[in-house]
């Protein structure tokens, strides 16, 4: 087995075992965060070895860093306590949960087929912040300024509904 | 080749954690009674040599190891043991990207001082550094403890929020240098340019007199991005959490913020941390702005040059390379003073006054600073 391989297990392991632990953690939420924190690092380390580096490194700053730190952030400020989930709707939840998992499952590995797609050689310079960068402002730029449009009216939608309950 | 890669991970750990972080403590001490008019900590002494206070950091390690490390009651205990660990790996694995030397030739072989070259340097230390907020976010919680709870959210918010201007205010480096690999920013910056030159461009340094074509500076991101400079400067303090920005902590409104109920080693390690990440933002600030290992007006080519006829390669290479991380290491160390004098400058800001700071201030600077760049290089380097 190579390096490489070993360090794929390695991760897939992380991120697989982390998230069961998160779902398993669900009455603890900062345990349940911190394990989502550790899935999110893991796939980072998954995405450097397709030599996607520029995507690894956003899943680590914005993923396992920010967005995180915000869950955990809100989840301190509303001090949730084990007994704040009834557990009659948690069984529901639970059923729920791992019938769309199992249904994603079984679509993932309908559409990959029983063989694995050929491989074909990266190009010069790919997952690197240039190669990303170009393609971001030329083939992409009509969905990429449209996501930008969207997350800055979630900015205004989320500034009203703040500033709204202060009143004037 | 490992084994290079082991030497230079030696060579920071033995200099920039076991050297420099224990120094920055007695830094801290002694700089802190000069600015105050006292004379600072001279009382630990072995066989009564004093050394000026000098012992004093390893007095402090022997007390922390020695102490009872306890975990209060309640809390979470394996959070409560990690949370250090975090907070410490995180501050010592941002050495890997910061170069402290150029690359050498030594016959076949180069050898470049940096013990991980990734194309992605800077972006890979903003990574780390949001890492490092849960080692604070997570000790809060995992205390047990109202005020160590009140230190983790606004340590939270805080680092979130410094995150994204210490992005924004150093894209104009990027600009620059075209380029996000410290290597290559401290190679950029082994140069000079004349001052006025840019009015060359223009046409318009016919009337000037011819004299003023000799004033050159030293090619440094600080001359090129002053702004960004002190933007960047303020942010990664800010993300440090040392006074003035040390909310978190706050001793005068929430005992000891997040780090109330950690005692022992453990306690020591968040303050090990802490003085790490000071030498690693000197390091930084020294990389992205002030030409890293580079000796200002006397670039690499010119000393290897002028070494080579009498002494041959290999010397010439050998005298650079320890003039380069000599130079290096006095930028490093002006870093710390600076730092240093801020944090002894500046009372502690009001928590709204470091939030105002950073998203009413600091971010529309930086967005500005990004387009103003943009801009003049546009102007100077022309559409093509």
């Amino acid at each position: 087995m190579s390096f490489d391989a070993a360090l794929f297990y390695l991760f897939g392991a992380l991120a697989t075992g982390s998230a069961l632990a998160m779902v398993l953690n669900v009455r603890n939420t900062v345990a349940a965060a911190m394990s989502l924190v550790i899935t999110m690092v893991s796939l980072g380390g998954i995405y450097v070895l397709l030599q996607a580096h520029l995507v690894a490194v956003i899943q680590i700053m914005v993923y396992g860093g920010a967005i995180v730190v915000l869950f955990i952030f809100v989840v301190m400020l509303l001090n949730l306590r084990s007994d704040a989930f009834p557990p009659g709707r948690l069984r529901a939840l639970k059923l729920l949960g791992s019938a769309a998992g199992i249904w994603a499952l079984a679509r993932f590995l309908g559409a990959l087929g029983p063989n694995l797609p050929e491989t074909r050689p990266l190009p010069e310079g790919f997952g690197g912040y240039r190669h990303m960068g170009r393609a971001l402002f030329t083939d992409y730029v009509l969905p990429f300024e449209m996501t930008s449009l969207l997350l800055l009216a979630a900015i205004v939608g989320a500034v009203i509904l703040a500033k709204r309950r202060i009143g004037p | 080749m490992p084994w290079d890669v082991l030497a230079k991970t030696l060579f920071i750990l033995i200099v920039g954690v076991a050297m420099f972080a224990p120094l920055v403590t007695w830094v801290e001490r002694k700089q802190s009674a000069v600015m105050q008019d006292r004379i600072g900590a001279n009382r630990a002494d072995l066989f009564g040599i004093r050394l000026l206070g000098l012992l004093h950091p390893a007095a402090d390690v022997l007390k922390l190891i020695t102490k009872e490390d306890l975990v209060p009651e309640g809390a979470n205990r394996v959070m409560h043991l990690i949370a250090p660990l975090i907070a410490a790996v995180a501050a010592i694995v941002s050495f890997a990207v910061i170069p402290y030397g150029a690359e050498y030739r030594f016959g076949e072989s180069v050898i470049n001082l940096v013990a991980a070259d990734i194309d992605w340097g800077l972006l890979y230390i903003f990574a780390v550094g949001s890492i490092a907020a849960y080692g604070t976010v997570i000790a809060g919680w995992a205390s047990n403890n109202n005020w160590s709870l009140l230190g983790s959210l606004r340590a939270s918010a805080q680092m979130i929020s410094y995150e994204v201007t210490m992005g924004l205010s150093v894209v104009g480096i990027f600009m620059v240098f075209g380029t996000l690999r410290l290597t290559d920013m401290a190679f950029a910056q082994d140069a000079s340019f004349r001052l006025l030159g840019f009015l060359e461009s223009f046409g318009w340094w016919d009337p000037l007199p011819a004299w003023l074509g000799w004033i050159r500076l030293p090619l440094w991101g600080v001359f090129l991005q002053p702004l960004g400079f002190v933007m960047f400067l303020a942010a990664i303090m800010a993300e440090n959490k040392r006074p003035p920005f040390d909310i978190p902590e706050g001793e005068s409104e929430i005992v000891a913020g997040y780090h109330t109920e950690y005692s022992g080693m453990r306690f020591g390690l968040f303050f090990m941390a802490e003085f790490i990440e000071v030498v690693v933002i000197a390091g930084l600030l020294t990389t992205i702005f002030l030409g890293g290992w580079s000796i200002p007006w006397l670039s690499q080519a010119t000393i290897i040059g002028g070494i080579t006829p009498v002494f041959g390669s290999g010397f010439a290479n050998l005298v650079c390379m320890a003039a380069h991380v000599l130079t290096f290491l006095v930028k490093v160390v002006v870093m710390i003073w600076l730092q240093m004098a801020l944090r002894w400058t500046l009372p502690r800001f009001r928590y709204d006054q470091v939030m105002d700071l950073c998203w009413k201030i600091l971010l529309p600077l930086s967005l500005a600073n990004v387009f103003v760049t943009g801009t003049i290089l546009l102007l100077i380097r022309g559409l093509g």
